[in-house]
């Protein structure tokens, strides 16, 4: 797997993996007609339907792109992210300074706000008990995605 | 004048594997084999057990020294994972081309011949295809592309096997020479179509190559093998046979489907049909003794009434075990015809594929097993194949909502449903 490959050169810069790719066209829209259109009186309440809220719309801008972990430990908890927490990730977007970002390192999972500044790159936890990742020579920095959201449930006391 | 048609065929690498490698990177360059239900024998291989030797469909047991030597990974089929992985790459592709047909739960082919100079040619949009898909999934992909289906197959073929073409080949970009060279090189049997039994008799008319068959007489082959390997003959030569959706008989897979007399435009219409193609695609399952993992369901739109609003979607549901069960095979196609159903459209075509196929005879006991509620469903099964075969098909149906029993299947080292699941999520720290 290699979908965003960060490798420290002689200065730790970031730089996504070589990409041989065309610029996006412009997107062509095809807009769907997704009335059926009937010769009467059209329904005064079409207009007006409302379909409701949807915590998917909320959460989700790219369904395809978009994956669920599960939280364990407090290395985040300064960021409001806790154990036990659902975080959104989403993979089509390219990570940037500052961005919570779910990263593997040693082949494992981890969670951490990225830090990428003047030539320094970290992953840094939001708990003064953890220190921060910092990629030196010869580590490589894998983003497996970019977390866009996080969901906490509290148990239901009936 | 319209475009030549221009096909291309995007696959997944060694799509189990590559599902099982995106939520446990560690397992990146480790030897690994997917094996099928009841955990019998390997039906998807990395390239490393590949290189090791193991054929597709060897049995566990016979690879257990192999795998202790050499560190081999076994996962049982995680078919809920796949499913969903499928799903997300069809999704991706729908952006790139509105006339695309699914073609097994890790193939597609589209139509590109309108669209692809908007991303500057044939092979940029394939790469961006295939950047995109590995980006947004994980999972990495080859796209081969051609004039006709059989030749974008082939393509995909050398794609994935010749490190030249950086996963994305283009049959349209070389020079006739060149063409004729490449399939001077490939073996005959790898042609769409061309199973082991004909490769056989080809070989004796010395016929070896892809290239001695897109030479061979189209009239000959029909007169000695009937008009699926003519028309493939014809394929070769780049004129096209294939639509869309005309398929050739799939594998690892079971399809019934068909068009309507009237177009269709109610959910109940599409349910009803969806229920009688299901139950005789599981009938036909039952009868080679093979079980599902899952099922796919599509809705078409007359493609070829411009004036009518289009809609064309399809979608993996996977079962929470492979089963031959009608009941509990059509629940899972009509909730997959209910995600998928838009009101307003006129409805030419639907159908149903049964996918991630295994052999339903090794099934072993397990813990989990309900012998008493399997028992009751095949005999239930038996005696609805048999009623049907006495008074015609379709005299015993399911009623279109059925619970299902359901079985447990062996599944001993399953990876978590990562994407289906809310107590499977992945765990970070």
């Amino acid at each position: 797997m290699q979908p965003l490959l960060f490798r420290r050169r002689q200065t730790p810069t970031l730089s996504q993996i070589p990409l041989d790719v065309p610029q996006e066209p412009v997107a062509f829209e095809i807009r769907l007609l997704l009335h059926r259109i009937s010769a009467g009186f059209p329904s005064p309440a079409a207009d007006y339907a409302e379909e409701g809220l949807d915590l998917n719309d909320y959460l989700v801008r790219n369904k395809p792109a978009t994956f669920m972990f599960t939280v364990k430990g407090d290395s985040m908890i300064g960021a409001g992210i806790e154990e036990g927490d659902k975080v959104v990730v989403d993979r089509a977007l390219t990570p940037k300074h500052d961005d919570i970002v779910l990263a593997v390192v040693d082949g494992e999972y981890t969670i951490k706000r990225l830090y990428r500044h003047q030539g320094r790159v970290e992953l840094r936890p939001e708990n003064p008990a953890y220190s921060p990742i910092v990629f030196t020579e010869g580590i490589e920095l894998m983003v497996w995605g970019v977390v866009v959201g996080v969901v906490r449930r509290y148990p239901f006391r009936g | 004048m319209a475009a030549a048609p221009q096909f291309a065929l995007v696959d997944v690498n060694n799509f189990y594997v590559s599902c099982e490698r995106v939520f446990k990177p560690c397992l990146e360059n480790t030897p690994l084999v997917v094996l099928s239900n009841n955990d019998g024998c390997a039906v998807a291989r990395s390239n490393e057990v590949k290189a090791l030797g193991v054929k597709m469909g060897m049995p566990w047991f016979k690879m257990k020294d192999l795998a202790r030597q050499h560190g081999i990974q076994a996962y049982s089929s995680n078919y809920a994972l796949y499913g969903d992985m499928s799903n997300r790459v069809t999704s991706i592709l729908r952006d790139y081309s509105p006339d695309l047909e699914v073609y097994s739960i890790d193939e597609s082919f589209l139509r590109i011949e309108t669209v692809a100079h908007l991303y500057g040619g044939a092979i940029p949009m394939g790469q961006q295809m295939r950047h995109r898909i590995k980006q947004w999934t994980g999972l990495p992909v080859c796209v081969g592309i051609g004039p006709t289906k059989t030749l974008a197959k082939f393509a995909n073929h050398l794609a994935k096997k010749n490190d030249v073409f950086n996963g994305v080949c283009d049959l349209h970009a070389m020079t006739r020479p060149e063409r004729l060279e490449w399939m001077w090189g490939v073996e005959v049997g790898e042609v769409w179509g061309v199973g082991s039994r004909i490769r056989k008799r080809l070989a004796g008319m010395g016929i070896d190559t892809v290239l001695d068959l897109r030479n061979a007489s189209p009239k000959q082959m029909r007169a000695q093998f009937g008009v699926v390997i003519e028309r493939t003959c014809n394929e070769l030569r780049g004129i096209s046979c294939l639509e869309l959706e005309d398929v050739m008989p799939p594998k690892q897979q079971i399809m019934s489907s068909r068009s309507f007399g009237a177009t269709v435009e109610t959910i109940e219409e599409l349910r009803e049909s969806v229920a009688s193609y299901l139950a005789s695609a599981a009938e036909k399952l039952r009868r080679q003794n093979s079980v599902a993992g899952a099922v796919y369901v599509f809705v078409l739109t007359n493609r070829f009434k411009e004036d009518e609003p289009q809609y064309n979607a399809g979608i993996t549901v996977p079962m929470d075990d492979a089963t031959d069960d009608t009941l509990a095979l059509t629940s899972a196609a009509l909730r997959g015809l209910a995600a998928i159903f838009r009101p307003g459209f006129r409805y030419k075509k639907t159908g149903v594929m049964l996918t991630l196929l295994s052999d339903k005879g090794a099934r072993q006991a397990t813990l989990f097993d309900d012998p008493v509620a399997r028992a009751k469903s095949e005999k239930l099964m038996a005696a609805m194949d048999a009623i049907n075969r006495e008074f015609g098909r379709g005299t015993l149906r399911s009623g279109a909502s059925g619970v299902a029993q359901r079985w447990a299947m062996r599944a001993g080292n399953r990876s978590p449903r990562y994407t289906t699941r809310w107590d499977e999520l992945p765990v970070v720290s």
